[in-house]
């Protein structure tokens, strides 16, 4: 089973809020939709849930165009950031009110209601209202009600982001359980890079209203297409700078390295690299072995990795490293480059090496 | 450090006196007349409990208890359907909900004795454009001061046309209150409309329904002016309603031993049927 999405578009009074947007999304893993905020995310999901319009395009589900079809009509589940509940039923009726609308029998409800209660462990609360659960009850609730139901396609708006951390890790771990062997296609949509790579499966980079790549989440981390891409995919910011190739040499102002790897192979002329923080270390090594000697302006230590905002030639770059480094802010420090792990950029966006 | 004294009574000695000569004092008066045989130059003979027996087992106050519960039956079951259903159909967002609320707040802000007085001359069969369209135009036999069911249907045609907005109003409130992310949900999971009203939108608006029964059971049971001022409680005494008749032997009749006495079985029972429709309708919440 597959969502076929077939340059679809989304156009409010006027304005296209989504470009044409093609994607294969299939059951098995989870298909992460990763962008900031606005970049289409919720739209996207919006008008593959129904609820949305498509302005033009068209959108299969298993082989069938489901393009015009009402939400009522499609067998979705969704789940939003809120935790959307309905207030005045207990937890036992809202996990069991998709099924009951669907005319489900009642020894078959109850099996099912029981199940997912059990797996998002709400047992103990059946009987209570939404109001007397805790955040993560509630999502858990509404998570319950999602796979209780027989949804040919689930999708996950941003389901953690309004739960505090533990509880995040918690049920993010519980995630892969509940949809294994399911027949359905799970759709994430997330805005943090590190929740895309602990999900796996298939990422879709968003990016003002298009997608910038679409691959398996570990390899576009690893190759990312476009350097938006790479800025999409990277928390910290990734450090990008322009940069020129000159003979077997990379040139960035009074910084200079040699083409390895990829590099060598280019042509001389203008790029702009890219690296991502935890390249950049605070003292040489093996790999580490280019100078960058920048101003750090801000350090900051989260448990055991410390990060320090440097100023590059008048670019903001950071470094990512284990321990705990005595960086003193407002004076010149000496950072190591990998070379190796350099990503090159032509001009017109577009990987190079 | 002791900070007690007894100046909080002085904040609230005010209230107390508003209250006192408000409710307190009136009401006190009321029961004094209701246990006395009241003659002119302030003489008072006492009575007990005679006039309150007399009231009650008065055929006339049964008729017109009847004719009252009649009338708030009605209007309720007419005006708290419509209004859901009114509100159901405004828009909820757009340059047209301004314009929607204010032609809904509209009947309200008219004074009751003008709203008789409207309908009044608006239903007579001779001048008035809904007595002569239904007479002269449609053929229709239709004389509210002749006819007791003409009177019924004008009374409580009246009474929808005035006070349908509240319901509007208050449905409408508790509408809007409802996040889209409830409709979304109840889309995905396959809901007809109807389960939608069932399940997400009728339970939204039972705080403000509540409200809204009590205060058109508790304003159209005592309801005088408007009734009073279209028919007079005619023809004959088919459209006397308890605080019309009340009023008659009060201050017609001056009997005010049994019109006190009346007074309060007549309070007695507003208390009464209000608090059974409140302690019903919010007996969920407790649970």
């Amino acid at each position: 089973m597959a969502l076929v999405l077939n340059k679809i578009t989304k156009v409010v009074r006027g304005e296209t809020h989504i470009k044409p947007t093609s994607l294969t999304l299939e059951t098995g893993h989870f298909n992460v939709l990763l962008g900031e905020t606005g970049s289409g995310k919720t739209s996207l999901i919006k008008m593959m849930a129904g609820l949305d319009p498509i302005a033009s395009g068209t959108l299969e589900m298993d082989g069938a165009d489901v393009t015009g079809l009402t939400t009522q009509k499609r067998k979705i589940s969704l789940v939003h950031q809120f935790f959307v509940n309905y207030p005045h039923m207990t937890v036992y009726d809202n996990i069991a009110s998709p099924l009951r609308v669907a005319g489900m029998a009642k020894s078959e409800i109850d099996g099912r209601v029981q199940e997912a209660a059990d797996i998002l462990k709400l047992g103990p609360m059946l009987k209570r209202r939404p109001h007397e659960l805790s955040g993560g009850q509630q999502q858990r609730c509404a998570l319950a009600r999602a796979i209780a139901k027989d949804s040919q396609a689930v999708f996950l708006d941003e389901p953690l982001a309004n739960l505090d951390y533990k509880l995040r890790e918690e049920l993010r771990e519980l995630l892969p359980e509940l949809f294994a062997g399911r027949q359905a296609v799970v759709v994430y949509a997330t805005s943090e890079p590190e929740e895309a790579l602990l999900l796996g499966g298939m990422t879709a980079l968003m990016m003002d209203g298009s997608v910038a790549q679409f691959g398996k989440t570990a390899e576009i981390y690893r190759a990312p297409s476009t350097l938006t891409a790479a800025q999409v995919f990277s928390d910290p910011p990734i450090n990008d700078a322009p940069v020129r190739k000159e003979g077997e040499t990379l040139v960035m102002g009074d910084i200079r390295w040699p083409a390895i790897g990829g590099a060598s192979g280019l042509s001389d002329g203008d790029y702009t690299v890219a690296v991502r923080p935890h390249f950049i270390l605070p003292a040489a090594t093996d790999a580490a072995t280019v100078p960058l000697s920048g101003r750090v302006s801000v350090t900051e230590l989260s448990g055991s990795e410390s990060s320090a905002h440097f100023d590059l030639h008048g670019r903001g770059w950071v470094s990512l490293s284990h321990g705990t480094h005595p960086y003193r802010v407002g004076e010149d420090h000496t950072f190591y480059m990998d070379a190796s792990a350099c990503l090159y950029f032509a001009p017109d966006g577009s990987r190079a090496a | 450090m002791k900070t007690e004294n007894q100046k909080a009574w002085f904040f609230v000695l005010p209230v107390l006196v508003l209250v006192a000569f408000n409710a307190l004092i009136p009401m006190m008066t009321v029961v004094n007349y209701s246990v006395q045989e009241t003659f002119g130059d302030n003489l008072f003979f006492w009575e007990g409990l005679t006039w309150f027996e007399q009231i009650l087992t008065s055929e006339r106050f049964h008729a017109a208890l009847g004719r009252q519960f009649l009338f708030t039956f009605l209007i309720l079951v007419i005006e708290v359907p419509l209004g859901i259903a009114i509100a159901l159909s405004m828009p909820r967002q757009g340059p047209w909900v301004p314009v929607c609320l204010v032609l809904m707040a509209l009947p309200m802000l008219i004074p009751w004795n003008v709203v008789g007085a409207m309908w009044n001359i608006f239903a007579l069969p001779d001048i008035g454009l809904l007595g002569y369209t239904l007479n002269h135009v449609l053929g229709i036999n239709y004389d509210m001061t002749q006819d007791p069911l003409a009177a019924w249907v004008t009374i409580i045609t009246m009474d929808v046309w005035h006070w349908t907005s509240l319901v509007v109003l208050l449905s409408y409130a508790g509408l809007v209150s409802i996040p889209d992310a409830y409709y979304q949900a109840a889309k995905i999971d396959g809901a007809s409309n109807w389960s939608v009203f069932r399940y997400i939108q009728l339970p939204k608006m039972k705080n403000v329904l509540t409200i809204a029964i009590l205060l058109r059971f508790m304003d159209s049971f005592n309801v005088y002016t408007e009734p009073f001022v279209l028919t007079g409680g005619g023809p004959g005494n088919s459209t006397t309603l308890l605080s019309i008749d009340l009023v008659k032997i009060a201050l017609g009749q001056f009997d005010l031993g049994p019109a006190a006495a009346m007074s309060l079985i007549y309070f007695s029972i507003t208390l009464f049927v209000s608090w059974l429709f409140y302690t019903l309708m919010t007996k969920d919440d407790l649970n």
